[in-house]
């Protein structure tokens, strides 16, 4: 996480006109990609938010082509494409499969499993805003624990932890996962520069907060991002091989936990439960430690985890 | 030079899937489709075929593979049968919906429970309404001949197709079957040039979301697509007949000219039909046997011409709508409906789940069809109750 001299390069493939929600950062992480894929792109997008944000048939905000696809089937429609385009010559194209936590960590796993398996040469990008927010609020996989959605209610909230993907994609040992989020555009942007040299399955877990889903004003979506990275709700990571893990940033400080939940309605009903607070700090406690040894089994040390506010 | 070479159906495929020089084929193995992609995955590894093979892990997700190789523009291939060919339902909707000329061989298998790995056309028959084509083989030649003319048909109309042969009647069971000069195929079907394609730098988006303002139109277009395959088949295969020494058509007739009674047929049955129809007429009896080749689009144009003036029609179904009667039988009633005088239909139901259909059923059948006075949809034979 260099942030010094860190450049964005000025070229826009997402045009304004998209019709995302105000503050939805799986538009501002849409950007992001693409300012560090450049030009020589095909995406695919599986049934998810951005089947409606790029524009309908008569429209269409990215710069890029995009083939859209059934709700399942990113990844295995972007094995496709790159097969096709591979047998027609254009052998460096990057092929990037764009879906939400719904068609990547509960519908579309079994096809991610697959292309992951098989070490498919494509980027796989979940932009997981925690819950099905296209169809309007309803929990997925990626749901966190103690969250409300439509499917469940403050009364009987989210009481499963949120299924820990990367660890899935790791298991399967590609050759680069990373965890992202636009609320640290620099780590984002040099992670994608970095995946796009490498051949074979590259996953992205984009931390993408959503506004009317979390239940919070739309400003507040880049600072809720910043919150998860400082409590530790979502570590900032890279897993290569599924062996060599990197944390990429510590906060130095201690945030409670509390200023990450207290922004979003969606955790309001918790406060009157505070014992459930204390279960989700237990999990992010147990989660961090985990990660902590991974990167010292990595690199000796965990000295060399960037520890600076860059943000507050 | 073209050579003969003794092959099952399903490597009869194979062949002409790599006549077709197909450039991506992903499949899932199933029974009884199996050895197709097996021989394919060779014939690839070998060299002999520039293609690029993807094994999946399901059939949902080989025809996924199919539609995002075909709409970046590469030739592709896959091949299912019965419960592979159901999971891949919504995808069949997909890649006719995204106009995409993929060509699959679905070799024909009874629908479980109870489990079953016979003969029987229930699974392709339920995909009726994707917007593929469908073509029913009757040979181990047709197979091999029908994947090379499916794909020129569907490049043209942008419509994917299907073919369908039997399971072990015609996938296990060895024939010659005549493989033509390489040079002769490219002839009739030159390389792919996609009209439309993902290009890199091109910003286009396919299949984006449709308003109640736009969408209709393109289910108008399909239908059209459609109606004009008609044609384009017919031309198709008279080119092929040409080039290749054949006798394709829409419908296959034998011994129709002054037929007083017509066995309808598809599939494999058909050769069986055939036997029994040439027995009968050197006993003196006036019947005909009709095959019907293509299914969708249907051709209701040559089905009325065949059957018009008929004394009786036998429609023979290996397969059945439940609640209605057998679907070969619908389609042609269907088609019937505006022809006068009416020719009575009698609807067969035969031969599910892979049992045996002889020549002696078939001329049970036709002396059980002039017997009958009362129109019959729904017959049942050989069935032990």
């Amino acid at each position: 996480m260099i942030m010094r001299n860190w450049q964005v390069p000025l070229e826009e493939n997402l045009l304004e006109g998209h019709v995302a929600c105000q503050g939805c950062l799986g538009a501002l992480a849409m950007r992001l990609m693409l300012k560090g894929l450049g030009d020589n792109v095909a995406v695919a997008i599986p049934a998810c938010c951005w089947t409606i944000i790029s524009g309908d048939v008569l429209y269409h905000a990215l710069k890029v082509p995009v083939f859209h696809t059934a709700f399942e089937t990113a990844a295995i429609a972007a094995t496709g494409i790159k097969a096709g385009l591979t047998m027609r010559g254009k052998k460096d194209t990057t092929v990037l499969a764009w879906a939400g936590d719904g068609g990547t960590f509960d519908i579309g796993l079994q096809a991610i499993s697959g292309a992951a398996e098989r070490n498919e040469d494509i980027i796989y990008a979940v932009y997981d805003n925690e819950a099905y927010m296209n169809t309007g609020i309803q929990r997925s996989s990626a749901t966190p624990y103690g969250a409300w959605t439509t499917t469940t209610p403050a009364k009987r909230p989210e009481d499963k932890p949120k299924k820990d993907i990367i660890e899935i994609l790791a298991a399967h040992r590609v050759p680069y996962i990373a965890t992202v989020t636009p609320a640290y555009p620099e780590d984002f942007l040099r992670k994608v520069k970095k995946a796009k040299e490498i051949k074979g399955f590259r996953f992205f877990h984009i931390f993408s907060p959503c506004p009317p889903g979390w239940k919070m004003p739309s400003d507040y979506s880049v600072q809720a991002a910043r919150l998860a990275v400082q409590t530790k709700v979502f570590p900032l990571l890279e897993i290569e091989n599924g062996e060599k893990y990197t944390i990429n940033y510590e906060y130095p400080k201690e945030v409670p936990l509390e200023d990450y939940l207290k922004l979003q309605g969606r955790f309001k009903h918790l406060f009157k439960t505070p014992e459930k607070i204390e279960v989700i700090k237990e999990q992010i406690k147990k989660r961090w430690e985990y990660l902590v040894m991974r990167h010292k089994l990595t690199h000796g040390t965990t000295d060399n985890i960037v520890r600076k506010v860059f943000y507050k | 030079m073209s050579f003969k070479k003794v092959l099952t159906g399903n490597h009869a495929v194979s062949y002409g899937a790599t006549s077709a020089r197909v450039q991506v084929i992903s499949a899932y193995p199933i029974t009884p489709q199996t050895t197709i992609v097996e021989l394919l995955s060779e014939i690839v590894a070998e060299g002999k075929l520039d293609a690029i093979f993807v094994n999946v892990e399901s059939e949902h997700s080989a025809m996924s593979a199919c539609i995002g190789a075909s709409a970046a523009g590469a030739r592709a291939f896959t091949a299912t049968s019965a419960q592979g060919l159901a999971l891949m339902h919504e995808m069949l909707h997909w890649a006719a919906g995204a106009r995409l000329p993929i060509v699959m061989a679905n070799v024909n298998r009874a629908m479980a429970p109870p489990w079953s790995i016979w003969t029987e056309q229930n699974d392709s028959l339920s995909q009726r309404d994707t917007g593929w084509m469908q073509f029913y083989v009757e040979s181990n030649q047709e197979a091999y001949d029908y994947v090379i003319i499916a794909y020129k048909v569907a490049e043209q109309v942008l419509l994917p197709a299907m073919l369908v042969l039997d399971a072990f009647v015609l996938s296990h069971t060895s024939e010659p079957v005549e493989i033509y000069d390489q040079e002769k195929v490219d002839e009739f079907l030159p390389p792919y040039e996609p009209k439309f394609a993902i290009e890199p730098g091109k910003p286009i988006s396919y299949g984006a979301l449709s308003k109640p303002d736009t969408y209709m139109e393109f289910r108008y277009k399909m239908q059209k697509a459609m109606e004009k395959a008609v044609d384009v088949m017919e031309k198709e295969m008279n080119l092929f007949n040409e080039m290749f020494g054949r006798n394709y058509g829409l419908v296959e007739p034998y011994m129709m000219d002054d037929a007083d009674y017509v066995i309808v047929t598809s599939g494999a049955m058909t050769s069986t039909a055939r036997a029994a129809v040439h027995e009968m007429r050197e006993e003196g009896k006036k019947v005909g046997l009709l095959k019907m080749k293509t299914f969708r689009p249907f051709p209701f144009k040559k089905v009325r011409e065949m059957l018009k003036g008929r004394k009786k029609v036998a429609v023979l179904d290996r397969n059945i709508s439940f609640g209605h009667h057998g679907i070969f039988y619908e389609e042609i009633k269907s088609a019937m409906y505006p022809v006068e005088p009416k020719v009575p239909l009698y609807g067969y139901i035969l031969g599910l789940g892979g049992r045996d259909v002889t020549v002696k059923d078939i001329k049970e059948i036709y002396e059980d069809l002039v017997k009958r006075e009362e129109m019959e949809e729904i017959i049942w034979k050989g069935v032990k109750l």
